[in-house]
């Protein structure tokens, strides 16, 4: 939204994270001291293996966890185990499956704080803009995966919270869909920047969608390195050629595996 | 279109043996293979039935009656007291495991207690019915409003919903699926004991009407009260699923079933 320079104050803050599940002996510990921010208006991925605690990871931040230790600040303002200060895409798209299309979108817009009419105006005009309008009164199962995680997407987008939380938004669909709905995530979000934070663990996504990428261990989950990617916006697949590219990929598989292997 | 297909070939199958039994039925009764005044034949029981109709339609309405009142009394009260159970807490832990106790109680034990305390009227009847609905209904629904998509209760609740929306907009149409299946059992329920409710104290009703005459000894028009019955349990198990195709559109077809 701001260029960012006028608020020096981070969207979100996350500090010395630690979640600890079980007690005793059997307690495991799946985020050990995570520290990191996201500015205004950026576009954060966080990767990190299968299991890593990323789901984890986002509902402290969104609060439906307490964290055993560590704060959650967003914008700001204390918000540690606080609900409803983000707007959120689930790893499963998550469309109540009673309410229309656009009942879906105008539920979450209104328990997000927007007013039923605002709610209803914005909506029938994004999803013509995306080209779903004739989906509008339909209910999701008709929807294919990828119209469904569009859904979930502008479900997020439309919401007034200033940070969103994108947890592994494609990685249930098939490579060529998954391709298409990267482009599609990043124009529409070129267009409307907010704050992001994304999971994933697939390093091209991130690359093509991050300006930072942070790299995270598994069992327990904690920072490796962090990458700022310098590819200009609006990105074009010309990226993929890019010799930077191929260097970030490899130089982020290598962190990983060695902290696989240890 | 497709639709229609489905059920008749579901229908026509038993109705094909229904028809054959009762064909064969008449034809032992042709050739005596049974004492008619002990089982009389499927005609002798729709002839003995025109022939009674005026007081037999009398009968039907008072149990048709009683059986909507307990029944859409029971599903209220049955609805009600399971949102009461999920919604207030520590309720349901408290109070579930009682109920379960009360449905050891034979309802044929608790009808003279009832009548004792409240006479021969309607009342004591609607309760009766009343108290052996609601309790299918109420399990099925508590049953559905905890057994909420995890996914789903994690999103709303991460973007702040609060504790009666999230009631309103996932768990309760949630559970409605689940209420109908409650629905249906009740429905079969309440003309079952609707007619054990006329048996036992008054002289309305189908049920009474079967009692005097099996003491008369007509078998033909306790088996038309019975014949009756049946279809009246048929038509609100049928009301009920028609009433859930009109409410519940949202699942796919093939789940439907
Ligand atoms: N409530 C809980 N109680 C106990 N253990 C839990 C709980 N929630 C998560 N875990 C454990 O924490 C670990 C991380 O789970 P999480 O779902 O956060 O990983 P993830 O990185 O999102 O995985 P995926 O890539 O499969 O989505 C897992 O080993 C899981 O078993
Ligand atoms: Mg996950």
């Amino acid at each position: 939204m701001s260029s960012g320079i006028e608020n020096e104050r981070p969207t979100l803050q996350v500090q010395r994270i630690r979640q600890k599940f079980g007690k005793g002996k059997a307690a495991k510990e799946v985020l050990a001291g995570l520290t990191f921010s996201v500015a205004d208006g950026e576009f954060v991925s966080i990767i990190g293996p299968s299991g890593s605690g990323k789901t984890t990871l986002f509902q402290v931040i969104g609060g439906l966890e307490r964290p055993s230790e560590g704060e959650v600040w967003i914008g700001g303002k204390e918000t540690t185990g606080q609900r409803g200060h983000i707007s959120y895409m689930p790893q499963q798209s998550s469309l109540l499956p009673w309410e229309t299309v656009a009942g879906n979108i105008e539920l979450s817009l209104s328990i997000s704080g927007i007013d039923r009419k605002e709610a209803k105006s914005s909506t029938q005009e994004w999803l013509e803009r995306i080209g779903l309008q004739e989906y509008a009164d339909a209910y999701p199962h008709v929807l294919s995966g990828g119209m469904q995680q569009r859904v979930s997407f502008l479900r997020a987008l439309l919401a007034p919270q200033q940070l969103m939380l994108l947890d592994e938004p494609f990685g249930a669909l098939d490579a060529l869909t998954r391709l298409h709905m990267q482009q599609w995530l990043m124009s529409i979000w070129e267009q409307n920047r907010r704050s992001v934070l994304l999971v994933t663990h697939s390093i091209e996504e991130a690359l093509i969608l991050s300006d930072r990428i942070i790299v995270m261990s598994a069992s327990p989950a904690v920072v490796l390195d962090e990458f700022i990617i310098p590819f200009e916006r609006p990105r074009r697949e010309e990226i993929w050629n890019d010799p930077r590219f191929n260097e970030l990929k490899q130089h982020i598989y290598r962190l990983l595996q060695n902290s696989a292997e240890e | 279109m497709g639709n229609k297909k489905n059920v008749w070939s579901k229908i026509w199958p038993p109705a094909t043996l229904m028809i054959v039994l009762l064909a064969g039925w008449q034809i032992a009764a042709y050739l005596e293979l049974f004492e008619q005044w002990l089982l009389p034949s499927p005609f002798s029981i729709v002839e003995e039935a025109i022939q009674v109709w005026p007081r037999l339609l009398d009968h039907t309405k008072a149990t048709v009656q009683l059986t909507l009142i307990g029944f859409v009394g029971g599903s209220a009260v049955g609805f009600v007291l399971a949102a009461l159970l999920h919604l207030i807490p520590g309720a349901r832990t408290a109070v579930y495991p009682l109920l379960v106790l009360t449905q050891n109680v034979p309802v044929i034990a608790i009808a003279p207690i009832l009548t004792m305390l409240l006479g021969w009227g309607l009342l004591p009847k609607a309760l009766l019915v009343i108290m052996v609905c609601f309790f299918p209904i109420t399990v099925a629904m508590l049953n559905g409003l905890t057994n909420t998509d995890a996914q789903l209760r994690n999103y709303l609740q991460m973007i702040g919903i609060r504790r009666f929306r999230l009631f309103w907009h996932l768990e309760l149409p949630h559970a409605i699926v689940h209420l109908f299946s409650g629905l249906k059992i009740a429905a079969s329920y309440s003309v079952l004991s609707a007619v054990v409710a006329e048996w036992l104290g008054t002289n309305k009703g189908l049920g009474a009407f079967m009692l005097i005459s099996s003491k008369g000894f007509l078998p033909d028009r306790v088996f038309a009260a019975v014949f009756i019955i049946v279809a009246l349990s048929l038509s609100l198990f049928g009301l009920v699923t028609l009433a859930e195709r009109l409410v519940i559109r949202w699942r796919p077809e093939k789940e439907v079933k």
